[in-house]
């Protein structure tokens, strides 16, 4: 009899987390399309420019251009980017500077993916030939020419991996934006499991929906670096 | 005169690498330069293609244009300076990323801004002039060094300079295929391109030059015809060059 009770009670139970599990698909992936997606992506791309224009700063001549780009990049290095998004969200509104939380946390990723990007850049910008610049300057190139035409162009093939990583590490990092009210796929799951108690089922429903995503960006990933490989030898 | 250089001179921190030299380059002339490792060979050629910068020295050209490096000199003239001239590298430096043909294309192309479809004729007459139509669509690393460094050649020819300097072009190369590049370069001698070629191929400097010049230790040691410097040269230091790069023991 008490085994009996016990079965049905499980399969009822199984039941019910299967349901559970499949009611909260729809919001924790509409969490993710309205707000984890287009957060990596905005963020990413912004911080790819700002990455762009403080490798090349950090690559100047100049110690006075250098500086504020080291200072930077060390500063963002330096500290949890949690303490970042609190300064940004929590910490300004007392300077009188009140920030949305989606914004909030787009100025913080992009911040974050500026300074790592960037190192990421410079590093594959050195890696070139100064063979590969001469060669450019002997058909008449200017240095700006030459580094979008020639160098860039190579840099980006080797960057590939490593930026990918950032971007991989980015996605996951979004869920850090829960923190601050981002109605994002995490801060779903939270609200969710906050009602219901299944925090095991719920928490690791998330963790799926993030693997999925991150395994096709791997796939993405594998592609650009086969497009970007056409012209080395194998 | 094409292009005389006076009192040039250049150091890297305290080696002094060349000391006072004075060049003239006749137009249409082909001039080889001989010497040591180390002599200075190479940094001549970079300073007059302005990858180096002289310390000292003035550049005057057949058509006016002239640069006293004493002065300040500005990013628009060492520009000019560049364009003057088509660098040969002995290490190809082919852009790994792009095709033979986009490789020649890219100068015409991006830095003239000349027409696409004149462009894509001149490449391909290029290609055709070094032998390599058929590979024009291939990538740097699917050729061998012979065929990389003549889509080299095609590649400084297609900003159609007045003045080609070759450094050592088939050196990093198999002895095997010195001989392709070697025709390549003899072709261009005699369609009378102005050429500064330095080079340890004593005996197809000897057959293509107007003139020779051989340097050791930053200095200009002598020069002259292939046959006075190379077959009955005057000075002890270049007697003793060309004994060991001709009798190697
Ligand atoms: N960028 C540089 N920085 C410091 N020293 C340099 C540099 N380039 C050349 N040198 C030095 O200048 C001297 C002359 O070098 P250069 O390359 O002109 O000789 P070369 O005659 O071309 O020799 P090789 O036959 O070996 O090519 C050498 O002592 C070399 O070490
Ligand atoms: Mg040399």
């Amino acid at each position: 009899m008490f085994h009996l009770n016990n079965m049905l009670y499980t399969i009822s139970a199984n039941m019910e987390g299967w349901e559970l599990f499949v009611n909260s698909l729809l919001p924790m992936i509409s969490g993710a399309i309205k707000y984890t997606i287009p957060l990596t992506l905005i963020s990413f791309v912004l911080g790819l420019l700002v990455a762009l224009l403080t490798a090349m700063m950090r690559l100047s001549k100049s110690a006075l251009i250098q500086a504020p780009a080291v200072i930077y990049v060390s500063a963002i290095r330096g500290t949890p980017l949690l303490v970042q998004l609190f300064i940004i969200f929590y910490g300004l509104p007392s300077l009188g500077l009140t920030i949305d939380p989606f914004p909030s946390a787009i100025i913080a990723f992009t911040l974050n993916v500026g300074a790592y990007a960037s190192e990421i850049i410079r590093a594959s910008i050195l890696s070139i030939s100064k063979g590969q610049w001469e060669a450019a300057f002997t058909i008449g190139m200017t240095k700006t020419t030459a580094l979008k035409r020639i160098i860039l162009p190579q840099a980006a093939r080797v960057s590939v991996p490593p930026l990918s990583n950032s971007f991989i590490s980015l996605v996951k990092d979004t869920s850090l934006a829960s923190l601050i009210l981002v109605a994002e796929l995490f801060r779903k799951a939270q609200e969710i499991a906050a009602r219901t108690y299944d925090f095991l089922l719920l928490y690791i429903e998330a963790a799926l929906i993030y693997w999925v995503i991150c395994f096709i960006l791997s796939l993405a990933q594998t592609a650009l670096e086969k497009r970007f490989d056409r012209y080395v030898a194998k | 005169m094409f292009l005389s250089i006076n009192g040039l001179a250049k150091s890297f921190g305290t080696n002094e690498v060349l000391k006072n030299i004075d060049v003239e380059v006749e137009k249409g002339e082909v001039l080889s330069i001989i010497g040591p490792s180390g002599s200075g060979k190479t940094t001549l050629l970079r300073c007059i293609n302005a990858l180096e910068h002289p310390d000292k020295g003035i550049f005057t050209f057949q058509d006016g244009f002239n640069l006293n490096f004493d002065n300040k000199i500005s990013k628009q003239e060492i520009l000019r300076l560049r364009r003057k001239s088509g660098m040969v590298f002995q290490s190809y430096n082919l852009f790994p990323h792009k095709t033979a043909f986009e490789n020649v294309i890219e100068g015409p192309l991006i830095v003239q801004k000349r027409k696409k479809a004149e462009v894509k004729q001149l490449a391909e007459n290029l290609l055709e002039k070094v032998g390599l139509k058929d590979k024009m669509n291939l990538y740097p690393y699917q050729l061998s060094g012979g065929q990389q460094q003549r889509v080299g050649i095609a590649r400084a020819l297609a900003m159609e300079p007045e003045l080609m300097l070759f450094d050592e072009p088939t050196s990093a190369l198999d002895p095997e295929l010195i001989g392709e590049v070697l025709t390549v370069i003899r072709d261009l001698a005699k369609e009378d391109w102005t050429m500064v070629f330095v080079t340890h191929e004593i005996q197809f400097a000897g057959e293509v030059s107007d003139k020779v010049l051989f340097m050791d230790g930053g200095y200009i040691v002598e020069q002259g015809s292939p046959e006075e410097v190379l077959k009955s040269p005057k000075e002890k230091r270049t007697q003793q060059f060309l004994q060991r790069i001709l009798n190697p023991s």
